[in-house]
């Protein structure tokens, strides 16, 4: 009997805090208010760098952070995130991503471009303006690790990394400040795949010159290589354990889920805006390229020279230089003229000479070569 | 009457207003300027109100007010003086314009022109680079209003978003992209609105400067919500937050609608629309007029037309160059209406087709492919073309020589989000029903993808456009060069017909229209081409008769 009374009980309790997270007029944020004036722990349940995205940009704007502390936890399926004012195709291999399926993401803060996976846990510490303190969030990171394997050597530095073995990089932070609130997210390579790291975040566009943020490259490892027992889920409980001490926090970790649009209003739209093509690209700081390609035909090879000045992910300026006896100039000068206004981008390439050739009907030779410097052209994008 | 002379102690304050006072010109002319004069009784000289005549009344009020203005401009410009930095984040702004503030209307709409500087990142940090100006809508000229983003900056790994402390139009910009701010110093210049109080000094506004109440001034950490106020009494009513909801009107607006979808959301239910509306709706004995009932309601001569709010429509045109996709377009169908087309419509029916696709639709699930209608459609393009080779030929420009193309690449309209895209399947001739449907998939994941290249793009020799998946019936397709013939099929739609037992049975019809080069290609072997392709899919049977 005693045991169905606190079954019956333990019911009750569970539906109250089930009723509380769906009652009709609630939101995540009328939530926090009401349940967690101090802070709270979250962890995501997607793993889609957009929909975590999106719910870091909900929070910060929607959630009162005058007088809380809120982490949030999260992981994602193989992505690469740029920081806001970088150039994607100067900090990663974009046609290699593309064909693979791995898709490009543009963040909100600033700093340099990481690889996202499932090994790879992110953590985003948000507090008030006058409360932001990145040394103070590394450190809760660093004393978690130490908590969990003593004979960890990690080291917070001034450039905000976390060094393992005084060598090797773990951890890179990035931070976003707005008007009130503020915050700082970093990851932490516990089991990411290196190999795919270091090929994916290879330019593949060389002669690119711009005034974006450029990534500093460094040595990195995983956790996992140094003690193979740790896993991303035991640094996570560490984290969250050593956060909730920190900042006197005793209520357990909540689970959100990002695409749930009662609970966060607003939210989905928020992640369609992150994968969008002006957002990812379009956001590019004004750049130049200038490159030489090789184009083969016929077991010869040719040089062609290109330039382009790009702005907003447009191409402002275009020059294509062939040998004249590879195409002649009328046909170059037309190309040129016809790129100038379309999106750096492979499908409003093949567009524009598609149209090119629709409009302009060549001979089978200076179609196939056509085609050729099209598919040259496109590889860059 | 004799007019007045005002006495001259009062005409030097007057000149000596004008001549160091306010930037913009008074609204209205001295009287004394025009000639015209005050005019009163003869033994009032006093500046006093003079009732004589209503020009007269006009004038001296603005006159004495812009005397007492005179007056408390002295006491202005000592006060403004006086203003000490009270916080320490940054100083004070600069007044550049010495203004007196207290008489809005009097004075032009220009107000004081302050200094935003660049405030205090936080942990030490003296300089950041200027990322982006929020173009759109900053640059010198534009409107911004309080707690708008401007720019964007970045120090060290961060980036932080910098709003702006005034409502106003930006005057000036300091600092160009990519070049160094320095902490402290200006970074725009706003020219704010008369009549607003010196700016709110801190740089983190800790509470709402208006009013504390929730509805009334709320803000979305930093972005002051717009809404009517007859949405924020339905939000009141309905005890719901502004900052909950999510704004669909321009700039983030929340519309009435907007706190409505809300409502349905949360609780599941449609709401009656509020009683309060804010435009009246006329009042009902103005019902629907019919032809009769509006002889009767014609305006009595003398009287007129009830007059309506007609509400202000304030959109603005919009114009900005052709994009690369665009200009593709505009490339490849000037070059295909200079083909004379002539059309060529039928009808088909499917119902045959829609049981066989039904059968063999888990069939290629389970070799993992998506099976749709449109690989029966090309196949069967492919056979009517190989009894009809002029459909799959081209000419050249001056329309001299005609080329019969041997390989059937047949393309398909795809509307992408980058715009219409037209890939083609290689080599129909020698594929199957499954092999098209496999290659179809591919088509459509890499259109999806932003993937497809100028080799998918390009050696089209027939088209069709499947518009029907969206939506339509009959459509007059256009010609892509350097093609001769395209066909577009409408949707399938269940219809009643007439079988060969006079009996009303249920079909599935689709239309399809045809348009073809008709210097080279007649009506009567578009339409025979047209049968055949027909008599294939209404009897699948003779399809795989005829199947090479």
């Amino acid at each position: 009997m005693w045991s169905r009374l606190r079954t019956c009980r333990n019911l009750c309790l569970k539906t109250r805090i089930c009723f509380q997270l769906n009652r009709a007029q609630g939101t995540f944020s009328a939530l926090l208010d009401e349940n967690c004036r101090a802070g709270a722990v979250l962890l995501s349940t997607s793993s889609n760098v957009f929909h975590n995205l999106a719910l870091e940009d909900w929070i910060h704007a929607r959630v009162d952070l005058d007088n809380r502390s809120i982490l949030f936890m999260w992981r994602n399926r193989p992505a690469v995130v740029i920081g806001r004012h970088q150039n994607p195709w100067q900090e990663c291999n974009v046609p290699l991503l593309r064909e693979r399926g791995i898709p490009v993401a543009r963040r909100r803060s600033g700093g340099g471009t990481v690889f996202h996976d499932l090994g790879n846990l992110n953590l985003t510490f948000f507090s008030s303006r006058k409360r932001y303190d990145r040394q103070r969030n590394l450190r809760i990171v660093t004393r978690a690790l130490k908590q969990l394997r003593p004979s960890l050597d990690v080291r917070v530095t001034d450039r905000f990394d976390i060094l393992l073995n005084e060598q090797f990089k773990i951890s890179g932070t990035a931070a976003k400040l707005g008007r009130t609130g503020a915050y700082h997210h970093c990851t932490v390579l516990c089991a990411v795949d290196r190999t795919l790291l270091s090929v994916t975040l290879r330019s593949s566009c060389t002669g690119i010159r711009s005034n974006a943020t450029p990534s500093v490259p460094a040595p990195v490892k995983n956790l996992r290589d140094d003690d193979p027992t740790l896993t991303c889920e035991a640094v996570m409980e560490a984290v969250a354990t050593q956060y909730s001490a920190d900042f006197g926090l005793n209520r357990p970790v909540i689970v959100v889920d990002p695409t749930h649009e009662l609970c966060h209003p607003g939210i989905n739209g928020i992640a369609q805006e992150l994968q969008t093509w002006d957002w990812v690209f379009g956001k590019t700081p004004k750049f130049t390229l200038e490159t030489s390609l090789e184009v083969h035909y016929e077991a010869r090879s040719s040089k062609v020279h290109l330039h382009m000045d790009v702005k907003n992910g447009i191409i402002e300026t275009c020059g294509i230089e062939i040998p004249h006896n590879w195409l002649p100039p009328e046909t170059c000068a037309e190309l040129s003229r016809l790129m100038v206004g379309s999106r750096f981008c492979p499908t409003d390439t093949a567009l524009i000479f598609t149209a090119f050739l629709r409009s302009n009907p060549e001979s089978h030779k200076l179609e196939t070569k056509i085609h050729i410097l099209s598919e040259n052209i496109a590889a860059l994008m | 009457m004799r007019a007045a002379v005002p006495s001259s102690s009062i005409l030097k304050t007057i000149q000596s207003i004008r001549r160091r006072g306010c930037p913009s010109k008074p609204a209205f002319d001295w009287p004394l300027q025009r000639g015209v004069i005050l005019s009163s009784h003869p033994d009032e000289e006093a500046f006093g109100i003079k009732m004589a005549s209503f020009g007269t009344f006009r004038g001296s009020f603005m006159f004495m007010r812009h005397l007492l203005s005179a007056r408390h401009y002295k006491h202005c410009c000592s006060r403004a003086k006086a203003v000490k930095p009270v916080f320490s984040l940054c100083p004070s702004p600069r007044v550049i314009y010495p203004q007196c503030r207290n008489f809005k209307t009097s004075y032009g709409k220009a107000g004081p022109v302050l200094q935003f500087n660049l405030s205090d990142i936080g942990e030490g940090i003296t300089e950041v680079t200027v990322k982006e100006w929020y173009i759109q809508y900053v640059k010198e000229g534009d409107k911004v209003s309080q707690f708008d983003s401007i720019c964007e900056v970045q120090s060290d790994k961060a980036s932080v978003t910098i709003t702006s402390r005034y409502d106003g139009t930006i005057r000036k910009l300091y600092y160009d992209v990519d070049s160094i701010a320095l902490v402290g110093t200006p970074l725009v210049d706003i020219e704010t609105d008369a009549g607003q109080e010196g700016a709110p000094e801190k740089d983190v506004v800790e509470t709402p400067a208006v009013s504390h109440e929730e509805h009334t001034q709320q803000e979305i950490k930093g972005h002051k919500i717009q809404a009517t106020p007859a949405v924020r009494r339905l939000a009141m009513e309905n005890n719901i937050k502004l900052s909950e909801v999510v704004g669909t009107g321009k700039d983030g607006r929340i519309l009435k609608e907007d706190i409505l979808n809300y409502l349905s959301k949360q609780t599941g239910a449609i709401l009656p629309p509020s009683p309060y509306h804010e435009i009246q709706p006329p009042p009902p004995t103005a019902a629907v007029p019919s032809a009769a009932k509006l002889k009767d309601r014609a305006p009595l001569p003398g009287s007129a037309w009830p007059v309506i709010q007609r509400p202000v429509f304030t959109g603005k045109d919009h114009t900005e160059p052709l994009k690369g996709f665009q200009k593709a377009m505009v490339k490849t169908m000037t070059a295909a209406l200079k083909i004379p087309h002539f059309g060529y419509f039928d009808e088909v029916d499917m119902t045959k087709l829609v049981q066989l696709r039904s059968e063999l639709k888990e069939l290629a699930e389970s070799r993992g492919v998506k099976l749709s209608y449109m690989p029966f459609f090309i196949k069967a393009a492919s056979l009517g073309l190989l009894q009809f080779p002029i459909l799959n030929a081209s000419v050249d420009e001056g329309c001299q020589n005609i080329t019969y193309k041997a390989a059937h690449n047949i393309g398909l309209a795809m509307d992408t989000t980058q715009g219409l895209l037209v890939p083609n399947v290689k080599n129909v001739q020698v594929l199957s029903v499954f092999d098209i449907a496999v290659e179809l998939n591919r088509l459509q994941a890499l259109g999806v993808s932003g993937q497809l290249g100028t080799a998918d793009l390009t050696g089209g020799t027939f088209t069709l456009s499947n518009i029907g998946s969206i939506g339509g019936t009959y459509a007059k397709p256009v010609i892509l060069p350097p093609e001769v013939a395209i066909g577009a099929l409408g949707k399938i739609q269940t219809l009643p017909r007439f079988n060969s037992r006079d009996e009303v049975v249920k079909a599935h019809v689709m239309n399809v229209s045809w348009s073809a080069d008709h210097r080279i290609i007649d009506g009567a072997t578009m339409c025979r081409f047209s049968n055949l392709w027909k008599s294939y899919l209404e009897n699948p049977a003779t399809m795989v008769f005829d199947l090479k």
